[in-house]
């Protein structure tokens, strides 16, 4: 009987084995899909927030040029001489006012040696002086200039677009302010979520437009993002700039301002000189996502939980099972032992009794001849001398069954079920003696080749008889139609004892094989053999830590082999105490 | 009345005893004592009844009976069993045997059983007469008209 230990890691092992089966793919599908999704969804994210930066740095591209555009158009078609004129100045200043809205804040015109000699405006700056201005110095290298935004004379954030203009020899600037507050909002308007916002830094790090936040401590951050937007822009050859969509430049890290794992999004403004650069925490880009995740985590918890919970309470139950099963096959193993037992002692006992019957009959015969014969009268001829050969075979008769019931007599004194040291040899004639009427009648020679030599065993004697006659009735059964020879041979394989009993007979087809010690497995017709012999043997045999092995070949033959350790391997228990005690 | 019977039993000592007791009774009794002996015996001489025993090494009694009936089949056979093998015994019947006894059997029981086999076979033998000379009858009739 298996103890509780054994069936606790029974339960275990199941239990565990149904929650790893289980659980296994939950995981994988889990972990592979969510992955999936997270990187595919961060890139449908990542490329939403690419092309409402792209889309913006256009717009402000367009914007910046059309204003270039305009201011360049004045300064080709108007000439010179309308710009010096205050009044027309004025006129051209109002216009642009009226159709562009406040973009155009004022408009002037400044000669080669960088003094404004004709201006419109709120600020009636009149005569400045620009000839140190950054600008004033730009605009003569590049014809076209577009300043940062700076506080300029005014003390106003704006910035300056400045248009270098030929006239009649003479190198004219015509400049205009364009309203901070007018472009501000162009990026200003890029709004995402609750931590999404745009804005404009120079190359030197400075804002080009107001953030909603103060993001001054994100400055040296932000220089690093501009290097290396930059560099990578240089990498791809300084006339890229204009690959826009190539140029969106995503990175993200961890914000030094908030600590937070924030996405930034960059893209060169006006041909490098700016970036556009959008930032938004990764946790409110993807918030979405971490819902999914979050969904997804508690689904498979649940998922978890539920399992183990079913796979813990189902094995419980098929363990309760088991061990009632066990407990069942426990006790009809002892029935069928007990079985088995009577049904091969009714087989020996039916021998018996025919062996029996024989002489019986002959003793009955002649004492009815001695009957006949008195009848006829003793001292007729001959009758006294027939008298006494009938008495003499009544005797011999009798000599005869005393001699089988002597057998039968040290065969029952046997049936002990205690184990003890016995000499195989000894049962093996015992037995040989016993089914000598079986074979006889069933044409089989009896040959044997006993080991002189051979160690004692410690069997229970009854239990080896049974193993014997078992082997015994099996070969002679097998050998019931032709008859044949059946060859029990003993001998001694190291601390073993093996003993095979071979028959000629009909074989064991291959099919039967691997039943062939089953529990009522027989071949026989109902009512003729209960299919437990062998069963019985098996048991036995391994009871003894033995061996049992069958060689069968169909109408050659079959050979049992029984290995059973030797008395010495396995020690008779008052043996060994025998010694101690010595 | 004539009762030729052959004893079959492999016990030589009580198919002797037996035959003994027969004889003192009238009977005409032969031995044999296996199955190929016997069968020989019957190709050999006429008789009225056998006692056949079913356990016999060898050739065993219902071996021995379907060879019998096949060469013989007026003759009958009275089976010997021991109690053990009664499904032998009714595979005998059903082989044509006459009838079975259990063997250590009642000597008057087998007397009995040997006299009524004969006077059956003898019934048999006289019916077979009586029917091959009615179609002599017959055939003589039909030659005559």
């Amino acid at each position: 009987m298996p103890d509780r230990q054994y069936y606790r890691s029974l339960h275990r092992s199941m239990a565990f084995t149904v929650v790893l089966v289980s659980l296994m793919p939950l995981a994988l599908i889990t972990l592979i899909g969510g992955y999936q999704y997270t990187e595919i969804y961060k890139g449908r994210v990542m490329a939403h927030l690419e092309e409402i930066v792209h889309k913006h740095e256009q717009n402000i591209d367009t914007y910046l040029l059309e204003k270039v555009g305009e201011i360049r158009v004045l300064a080709d078609n108007m000439g010179v001489d309308c710009f010096l004129d205050e009044g027309k100045l004025e006129n051209l200043h109002k216009s642009l006012m009226k159709r562009h809205g406040g973009g155009f804040v004022d408009l002037g015109l400044v000669n080669s040696y960088g003094i404004q000699v004709a201006y419109s405006g709120p600020f009636r700056l009149g005569l400045a002086d620009y000839s140190q201005s950054v600008w004033f110095r730009e605009v003569q290298k590049r014809t076209v200039y577009v300043s940062d935004v700076f506080l300029g004379l005014r003390g106003v954030p704006h910035f300056i677009i400045a248009v270098q203009f030929e006239s009649e020899g003479k190198k004219w600037v015509l400049r205009t302010t364009i309203d901070f507050v007018a472009f501000n909002q162009l990026v200003e308007n890029i709004h995402i979520g609750r931590t999404g916002l745009a804005f404009i830094i120079n190359r030197r790090g400075e804002f080009q437009t107001k953030p909603r936040i103060d993001l001054s401590a994100e400055v040296p951050f932000l220089r690093e993002l501009l290097q290396k937007a930059t560099t990578d822009a240089r990498e791809e050859g300084s006339f890229a700039l204009k690959k826009a969509r190539d140029m969106v430049v995503s990175t993200i890290a961890p914000n030094p301002l908030t600590g937070r794992e924030t996405i930034f999004l960059s893209t060169p403004l006006k041909q490098g000189d700016w970036l556009l650069v959008y930032q938004q925490d990764s946790a409110d880009a993807f918030s979405d996502l971490a819902q999914t995740r979050n969904l997804a985590l508690v689904v498979l918890l649940i998922g978890v939980i539920a399992i183990t919970f079913v796979a813990f309470y189902l094995s419980k139950r098929m363990v309760k099972r088991i061990i009632a099963a066990d407990k069942e096959k426990e006790m009809m193993n002892e029935q069928v032992i007990e079985a088995g037992r009577l049904a091969s002692l009714g087989e020996l006992a039916a021998g018996i009794a025919h062996e029996i019957n024989n002489p019986v009959a002959i003793m009955v015969e002649e004492a009815g001849w001695v009957q006949d014969l008195l009848a006829e009268g003793i001292d007729k001829n001959g009758n006294t001398d027939e008298t006494k050969r009938a008495l003499t075979q009544i005797r011999t008769q009798g000599a005869r069954c005393r001699e089988i019931t002597h057998k039968l007599l040290s065969f029952a004194r046997m049936i002990d079920p205690t184990t003890m040291e016995l000499q195989l040899n000894e049962l093996v004639e015992e037995i040989i003696g016993l089914s000598n009427q079986r074979t006889k009648y069933a044409n089989v020679q009896v040959e044997t080749e006993l080991a002189r030599d051979l160690p004692t065993i410690a069997a229970s004697p009854s239990e080896m008889q049974q193993v014997l006659l078992n082997l015994v009735n099996n070969a002679v059964d097998a050998m019931e139609k032709e008859g044949g020879t059946l060859t029990i041979t003993t001998k001694r394989d190291k601390d073993d004892v093996l003993m095979t009993v071979a028959d000629t007979g009909c074989g064991i087809p291959r099919a039967n094989m691997q039943r062939l010690f089953d529990p009522f497995f027989t071949t026989k017709p109902v009512g003729k053999g209960t299919g437990l012999g062998l069963s019985i043997i098996y048991g036995i045999v391994n009871k003894m830590k033995g061996e049992i092995s069958v060689n069968s070949a169909v109408d050659v033959g079959t050979a049992f082999t029984v290995r059973i350790p030797s008395a010495a391997k396995t020690g008779v228990p008052s043996d060994e105490n025998a010694e101690e005690r010595g | 009345m004539r009762m030729r019977t052959l004893l079959i039993d492999d016990e030589q000592d009580f198919a002797w005893a037996v035959a003994r007791r027969l004889a003192k009774r009238g009977v005409e009794v032969a031995l044999a004592f296996d199955g190929k002996s016997g069968l020989e015996k019957l190709a050999d001489e006429p008789f009225d009844v056998v006692v056949l025993d079913i356990r016999m090494p060898g050739m065993s009694g219902l071996e021995v009976l379907p060879r019998i009936k096949e060469n013989h089949p007026l003759i009958e056979v009275v089976l010997l069993t021991a109690h053990a093998s009664m499904e032998s015994a009714r595979a005998g019947m059903r082989l044509g045997a006459f009838d079975y006894l259990l063997k250590p059997c009642d000597f008057d029981t087998l007397l009995g059983k040997i006299r009524e086999a004969a006077r059956r076979k003898m019934k048999q033998e006289q019916r077979i007469q009586q029917a091959h000379s009615r179609r002599d009858d017959i055939a003589a009739g039909g030659e005559n008209s």
